[in-house]
């Protein structure tokens, strides 16, 4: 398989504060890859220097095996749907998604055509004479998407493109990405801070901390094998044991345990499995399908357990009141740091 | 009596309207009766006229006095002699406001905007008369302007630049370049703030698609910053274009013998007692910036607003 981006050895900084340090990223051809990270973590400025808009002050760009460090935005063969949009105001939703094809002087009845398919394929049929101003969050999305797609790019390129949509409809855009990624096979780089989102469509997600990656990774092993404890702690929800605490394991590396592999029991009860803990209720926090059940113990990090809430065999569990927590050490998972 | 009072105070909450209109009424009828009704007054001379012997206006209503304008040679001269520099200073500011602008809004730090906001205001802080005779003694024959094409051994340039006819004249100081140059210094602020406003506006990640969807540098200042800063550029225009239609005082400092209308109001009104002419005069610049901003709007100024 090909690899659509490479970067090598990419390193940047504003002033005293660096972005980006020695960035090392391979991207396949038509592969759905995540960049995920708190704010602030570089992931947009790696975007923005994939795209062009930034440069990098170290390292390299490949965009095809073809070394585009130095070659100006529009003449790489990639698009980018914005966080904000960045529909242009003063056209209309035709005008915005046929900007590429007047650029290129295509001829006007192959830009009508193309036009009139993508507004097809992102359900836009009738809105075209509309300005931006006129249309709604999903609507004005849609457009940047048919905007960006129109050029069939190899690579694209989304800008946290859902972080302004409520919830029902980011659900429903997320499918409706996956689908278009699928149909054109394109290359989708994808930035995000929402870990549900990255781990749903990703097939591969690179996490970001403070302008270095942590780990790139599969959503599998990114959620069960995390490597260091900020990608643990960063990814679902998870409670880790350090050092000091894991020696009381006889584990020499910190760990971290998925709440659903904590069981609860009653103080007098005979623990089945390899580790236990003596803990105490600090919250219960309900989740709809799930109770949350936060635990405070001799460690330093607190416990998150979860309790299925239709079970059948449920225990009504107080705050202050004292149980035993137990797992199993091969459900754990060591840490780097 | 403070139950009285509460009553009043809940009454006015009720009536919201009612409220509205006793707290407008002051400032609309300062607007209506003395900033409008004083001007339509004064503008309603000129469809009246000043009889010859007498001296005095004959309140007859009449279509004369404007004929006036376009009748006498003299007085169409200074009708287009007016908008055409307007015109120029106007495009003049453009050119010098718009990098300004520009750079301002796109490239710099808060710290370096604080500065530019200042050194454009500042003068505005100054008085008018000094500045416009500070250029008088700039542009003047034994001025800095003069001296420095000495000291570069190009006075032969400056010479050829005056010779040529209709905008030269004996010295800059009196000449339609020294005009312009003096009009473009005084309102160039009115053009920079309103663009660098509407370029504020426009958000880098435009820039961005724009590069981003295979448009140069170029194309994209043409396509995407240029017409989103029309709204401002317009703004703009109207100021500079208006005060100068209106002014008297540079034409008269700077300027030729030649009149601009601002003279000819300033003159028929006052010397010579014609209300109705100076009226006349007057309605010119309104009328022009009528047709400018409805052509204008026609352009798609204001689409973008």
């Amino acid at each position: 398989m090909t690899n659509a981006i490479e970067l090598s050895g990419i390193s940047k900084s504003y002033g005293s504060v660096q972005a980006l340090n020695n960035i090392n990223l391979t991207i396949k051809d038509g592969e759905f890859f995540s960049l995920l990270g708190p704010s602030g973590s570089g992931k947009t400025t790696c975007l923005k220097i994939i795209a062009g808009f930034e440069g990098s002050q170290e390292g390299h760009v490949k965009l095809f095996n073809e070394d585009v460090t130095l070659v100006p935005p529009y003449k790489r063969d990639l698009n980018t749907v914005f966080q904000d949009y960045a529909l242009f105001p003063h056209m209309s939703v035709r005008s915005n998604i046929g900007y590429s094809l007047r650029i290129k002087k295509v001829k006007l009845e192959v830009q009508n055509q193309r036009i009139d398919e993508i507004l097809e394929t992102v359900k836009l049929i009738g809105y075209d004479l509309r300005k931006p101003s006129e249309l709604s969050g999903g609507q004005r999305q849609r457009v940047a998407l048919a905007r960006s797609l129109i050029n069939k790019p190899k690579v694209l390129l989304l800008d946290e493109p859902l972080g302004a949509l409520d919830l029902k409809l980011r659900e429903q855009m997320q499918i409706e990405l996956k689908n278009l990624q699928r149909k054109f096979n394109i290359t989708f780089i994808y930035v995000t801070h929402d870990q549900q989102e990255a781990l749903s469509m990703s097939d591969r997600i690179a996490v970001f901390n403070n302008g270095k990656i942590e780990q790139i990774d599969t959503p599998h092993n990114i959620y069960n094998k995390p490597k260091t404890s900020f990608v643990a702690d960063f990814i679902g929800i998870t409670t880790i044991f350090l050092k000091d605490d894991a020696s009381q394991f006889n584990i020499k590396k910190s760990f971290s345990i998925r709440p659903e592999f904590i069981s609860i029991k009653s103080l007098n009860s005979n623990s089945l499995k390899d580790f236990k803990i003596k803990a105490k209720v600090t919250d219960i926090q309900y989740q709809g399908s799930f109770n949350k059940i936060i635990f405070e113990s001799n460690f330093k990090n607190a416990l998150s357990v979860f309790q299925n809430t239709n079970s059948t065999e449920n225990i009504n569990y107080e705050i202050d009141q004292e149980y035993i927590l137990e797992f199993d050490k091969k459900d754990i998972t060591l840490l780097d740091d | 009596m403070t139950n009285f009072l509460v009553n009043i105070s809940d009454y006015f909450y009720r009536k919201k309207n009612f409220l509205f209109l006793l707290l407008l009424l002051p400032p609309l009828s300062w607007l209506g009766v003395i900033y409008l009704g004083s001007l339509l007054t004064f503008l309603s001379h000129s469809f009246f006229s000043l009889d010859g012997f007498t001296g005095k206006i004959n309140y007859t209503f009449t279509f004369n006095t404007i004929f006036e304008l376009f009748n006498s040679r003299a007085n169409f001269d200074i009708l287009l002699r007016t908008v055409g520099l307007a015109l120029t200073v106007t495009l003049g500011s453009v050119l010098i406001g718009f990098p300004i602008a520009y750079y301002m809004a796109k490239f710099t730090s808060s710290k370096i905007k604080v500065f530019f906001y200042i050194a454009i205001m500042l003068p505005l802080w100054s008085s008018y008369l000094v500045r416009v005779y500070s250029w008088k003694l700039i542009l003047a024959k034994e001025g800095i302007i003069n001296w420095f094409f000495a000291k570069l051994h190009m006075s032969w340039l400056l010479d050829k630049i005056l010779s040529i006819p209709y905008i030269g004249g004996p010295s800059l100081s009196i000449s339609y370049i020294g005009m312009f140059l003096v009009f473009t210094y005084i309102w160039l602020p009115f053009m920079i703030l309103p663009i660098h406003a509407s370029l504020e506006r426009v958000p880098n990640s435009l820039i961005n698609a724009s590069l981003d969807l295979g448009a140069s540098k170029r194309q994209t200042f043409y396509k995407v910053i240029l017409p989103l800063a029309l709204p401002g550029i317009a703004a703009g225009s109207i100021f500079t274009f208006s005060l100068t239609l209106g002014d008297y005082i540079i034409p008269y400092i700077i300027g030729t013998s030649k009149f601009f209308i601002g003279q000819a109001v300033y003159t028929h009104q006052g010397t010579a007692g014609n209300v109705p002419l100076a009226a006349a005069f007057s309605l010119v610049p309104i009328i022009v910036m009528i047709f400018y901003i409805k052509v204008a709007k026609k352009l798609g100024a204001f689409d973008a607003l």
